[in-house]
């Protein structure tokens, strides 16, 4: 039988949020206070769903610990305690939660190979947070 | 259509084992959870129902019928039992947060007669959770 599971994380990371596609004003006018350019941070927290049928030597959907030690070497290990500006991956990409979401979703449909990739979640703060199911629906 | 969840808090221990592994593999796939003695956790069930509103009533589902089916399969069966010897489904099914929230659905089901269960979350931890649709 198919279930989903939800695992989450949290790691701390700073950012600025400019474009350079926007003139000075333009950034000032959009991105408000997050356009500060000594940047500031957040305690963000990130939730992966993976799916699959459960294994029935197991009873699993995948292995926790297979998980757990991706997500730590291949996500935390890079932004946690990081300026997320600086993160070479970026590149030119402002680092606002959406395109962070779409960020995470792509190295772990990439290289997590132990269950199927449903969706990322991530709370910037307790008042906000982004879905990004790699352009399918998120289900509820 | 409109989705009710009800929410409720269960404590119950469990451990990981499958007679079929040998000992060194039980170890290595299931880690300290496979240490025979159990541990525990303060599960979190959302119970998540489906309909439309009755136009009398203004209810997908009566609350209280909810409650009632939700103690007296689930709780009442779950709540400060060590899974593995007292819930007769994980006498032979590893009780992973995945096999509860199966189990749970299961249990529930057959028994929910106005409202269509749509979704069991079971939450081991604040930080692990597991949805089931009833899926094949």
């Amino acid at each position: 039988m198919k279930a989903h599971l939800t695992r989450r994380y949290m790691f701390s990371a700073s950012h600025r949020l400019h474009s350079n596609a926007m003139s000075e004003e333009e950034n000032k006018a959009t991105y408000g206070k997050c356009n500060n350019p000594y940047g500031h941070g957040h305690n963000y927290a990130l939730e992966i769903t993976v799916s699959g049928p459960v294994d029935e030597s197991t009873g699993m959907v995948c292995n926790l610990t297979d998980l757990d030690s991706f997500v730590e070497h291949e996500i935390l290990d890079r932004f946690h305690l990081q300026n997320l500006n600086t993160v070479p991956e970026f590149g030119q990409a402002v680092p606002t939660t959406e395109n962070l979401s779409a960020f995470i979703y792509d190295i772990l449909q990439r290289g997590f190979t132990h269950a199927h990739l449903e969706k990322v979640r991530i709370e910037e703060t307790m008042m906000n947070s982004f879905e990004y199911a790699g352009g399918n629906e998120v289900r509820r | 259509m409109v989705y009710l969840t009800r929410k409720a808090e269960f404590a119950a221990s469990h451990y990981y084992h499958n007679p079929e592994f040998t000992a060194e593999e039980n170890r290595r796939i299931f880690g300290k959870c496979n240490n025979p003695n159990g541990h525990g956790h303060n599960y979190t069930l959302e119970v998540t129902v489906k309909g439309e509103v009755d136009t009398r009533s203004g209810f997908v589902v009566d609350l209280k019928q909810l409650k009632e089916v939700l103690n007296r399969e689930v709780l009442d069966a779950m709540d400060h039992r060590f899974l593995n010897k007292e819930v007769p489904e994980f006498f032979t099914r590893i009780p992973t947060t995945e096999n509860l929230a199966i189990s749970i659905w299961q249990r529930l089901a057959p028994k929910l007669t106005t409202a269509h269960l749509h979704r069991v979350r079971v939450y081991e931890t604040p930080d692990l959770f597991v949805d089931f649709y009833g899926e094949a």
